[in-house]
């Protein structure tokens, strides 16, 4: 596989790439499978995951080295639609899904559903509203779009401000993942772990931008979703004889429906929009609608998604290519609430009731971590009992157990009494997850301050060696400070990214689609829209986050865009009636990019 | 490429057949990332296979239909495009 990632063979023989590549890693796993039984330490298997996947995507990424501006900013445009989706798959699902998801449906039951609705729910509006046509427009950001349709740079600029936000809040969540992986595997302190995976993140991306990402997230992905399955189908064909989860998992609903009853746990597991007490509640209703709302607009406005779109060859497979993202997508989401209910079945039937001093031996492991399970007798009688259910932040406590979401899909394949070989597979994916979002995301920022900023603001005379400097410096500074910020620990991962999707949908939803959509949207209604929809999203966020304003209507703020996204749009179509239309040049470019073929007319005839 | 300027008339019937799929779309996505879920609690009477209907739906219903939204909108897009003589080559 000496070539050149962008040479035509390597193209052309894709399939065959990626398939030996597929064989190859799971040989290696039946190896270390084997190794293990013969008495190789868990530490080292640990390592060679964790290694040798890192070693794969540096190695996809020096192939990948580029000199061209379009290779390094949209892969050269010759990703095919199956690849783009793959791509898009592993761009798209991070620690959040990976780690987290299945978790948060562990203890919140259907509440959490909110999640995987949200997070599908949103590449709807993708291929519908946006993806063609910014794919016709084919420059290389989304702010390019903005300062193109909107005739300047404080359109631009606005554009770059709403994306820094978003995508940056979004990476110093994923750099938190990827500490927690790394540190737990490696065994080294979180803080040095966090700089280890900084340099798998930059050594993907650095020397050829957008196309390496491309081919190391396709890696990424067929690993990340093969260590999401394997744990699930084991455990349902021991449990229920089929290697289909997805199917089975509805005889455990039953099973912990009835051990519900036997332990007196009022919160149901499969009881939509209801409160602590197990009942009703209007207030969880109005968040679960709020929370899906802005899950999906985000999905359609986070850039880092949206520029996907830019790499393909043409429009059709743009197109085809949101469908095979969701598909790829679809794979996991549709498999975590069956990892969930294993793992809470597994927890209500062999944990609980169970004498503690002969407790599995993977509670005994996990209690060791840094607080993340903890047992307490409180009755002291020797057994685990459940005294309550009580959901507080990322932890479940029942009383005499307490476990963080987080540890869910880490710990289930020793839930399951799996082999380790599974436990470091496991992490693989979940280090896959991180490291691809991250990529995406760096790459995104760093090319929105490069190309909008530096080229077409302050230096538009610059040449291509020198602007692929700026690309690469920049992509190295907004890694470090991204791995500065996540070294302080701040917010959980979850909420972090839920934060990054209402930052985009508020300020980049409404100039984007109606940019498209609404041909007599101006420069001005699209500016103020943008300014009045993020500022209110803003000023919730912060309000109610840190100076512990009140909420309004019962909303978390993870839902800010909620409030943001209406003003954005109800400012945008207002001040537009007010100001004069687009001239007849702009209406031109709007009718251009609403078909497939053809050139890009009107404002736009400045391509590269 | 040389670009086929479509008439004002074409791009208008071009642009209203797209924008019909659109709303169309987006009413069925409507249905099914919100609509169903308004009646979960009732929706959850029914058990299939063990699955309470209206955890099924949020868990997988629902999600099946969004794929099989996108593989639809782009085949349907593409028709019309070459309906009308603005589908790439």
């Amino acid at each position: 596989m000496a070539v050149s990632t962008g040479s035509a063979s390597f193209l052309a023989n894709l399939g065959k790439v990626y398939g030996t590549y597929t064989g190859a890693f799971l040989v290696f796993t039946v190896v270390l499978a084997v190794l293990e039984q013969m008495g190789l330490p868990n530490r080292w298997i640990g390592y060679a995951f964790v290694f040798l996947t890192i070693f794969v995507y540096a190695y996809i990424g020096y192939l990948s080295r580029t000199m061209e501006i379009s290779e390094y900013y949209v892969a050269g445009r010759t990703v095919p639609a199956f690849y783009n989706g793959m791509a898009t798959g592993a761009d798209w699902m991070s620690a959040a899904s990976f780690i987290s998801m299945a978790g948060g449906l562990f203890i919140s039951g259907y509440n959490g559903m909110g999640f995987v609705l949200g997070w599908t729910g949103g590449y709807v509006l993708v291929a519908i509203l946006l993806a063609p046509y910014l794919r016709k427009f084919g420059q290389f950001t989304v702010p390019d779009f903005l300062g193109t349709r909107y005739e300047g740079n404080v359109a631009r600029i606005c554009g770059v401000v709403v994306l820094f936000c978003a995508s940056f809040t979004y990476i110093v969540a994923q750099a938190f993942g990827i500490g927690i992986i790394t540190s737990r595997f490696l065994g080294i302190p979180f803080e040095f772990a966090i700089f280890a995976g900084l340099v798998g993140i930059l050594v993907c991306s650095m020397l050829g931008g957008m196309r390496a990402v491309t081919w190391t997230q396709v890696a990424q992905y067929i690993i990340l979703i093969i260590a999401y399955l394997v744990p699930v189908v084991w455990l349902s064909t021991t449990k229920y004889g089929i290697p289909i989860p997805e199917l089975t998992y509805g005889q455990a609903l039953s099973e912990i429906t009835a051990l519900e009853d036997k332990l007196n746990i009022v919160r149901r597991h499969v009881e939509p929009f209801v409160n602590a007490a197990g009942q009703f509640s209007w207030t969880e209703f109005h968040n679960f609608w709020a929370l899906v709302l802005c899950l999906m607009v985000g999905t359609a406005s986070l850039p880092h998604i949206l520029m996907r779109y830019f790499t393909t060859p043409n429009v059709r497979e743009a197109r085809q290519s949101v469908a095979w993202s969701i598909f790829f997508i679809f794979l996991l989401y549709f498999t975590a609430p069956a990892y969930a209910a294993f793992a809470k079945l597994e927890v209500y039937q062999n944990v609980i009731g169970a004498q503690i001093s002969t407790l599995p031996a993977w509670v005994q492991s996990w209690s060791q971590v840094g607080g993340l399970l903890t047992i307490n007798d409180v009755n002291g009688n020797g057994i685990l009992d459940v005294t309550k259910y009580a959901v507080a932040g990322p932890f479940l406590d029942l009383g005499e157990l307490r476990i963080n979401q987080d540890i869910i899909v880490l710990s289930m394949p020793e839930v399951a009494g799996l082999p380790y070989v599974i436990s470091g597979l496991v992490a693989a994916g979940g280090l896959a997850a991180a490291l691809s979002t991250a990529d995406g995301l760096l790459l995104a920022i760093a090319n929105a301050l490069s190309h909008d900023v530096y080229y077409k603001m302050i230096d538009p005379t610059a040449s291509t060696k020198r602007r692929l400097t700026v690309a690469r410096t920049l992509l190295i500074l907004v890694a470090i400070l991204a791995a500065v910020v996540a070294g302080t620990r701040p917010s959980g991962i979850i909420q972090m990214v839920a934060w990054a999707f209402s930052l985009a949908a508020a300020g980049l939803f409404a100039p984007l689609v109606m940019g498209i959509w609404w041909k007599r949207t101006t420069t001005v209604g699209a500016i103020t829209g943008m300014i009045a929809g993020f500022g209110v999203c803003m000023y919730y966020l912060i309000s109610t986050h840190y100076f512990g304003a009140p909420l309004w209507f019962g909303i978390r703020n993870i839902s800010s865009a909620i409030f943001g996204l209406p003003v954005a749009f109800i400012v945008t179509w207002l001040v537009s009636l007010v100001t004069t239309p687009p001239s007849p040049e702009m209406q031109d470019f709007v009718d251009s990019i609403r078909v497939p073929r053809g050139d890009v007319r009107g404002i736009a005839a400045a391509h590269e | 490429m040389a670009s086929p300027k479509l008439t004002p008339a074409q791009a208008e019937a071009h642009w209203r057949k797209t924008s019909r799929l659109m709303w169309t779309i987006l009413f069925i996505w409507f249905l099914a990332g919100f609509g169903v879920h308004f009646f979960a609690v009732q929706l959850n009477q029914i058990v299939i296979f063990g699955f309470p209907l209206g955890f099924y739906m949020a868990a997988q219903g629902s999600l099946i239909v969004f794929v099989i939204l996108c593989a639809w909108s782009s085949s349907a897009q593409n028709r019309i495009d070459e309906e009308f003589g603005v589908a790439e080559d």
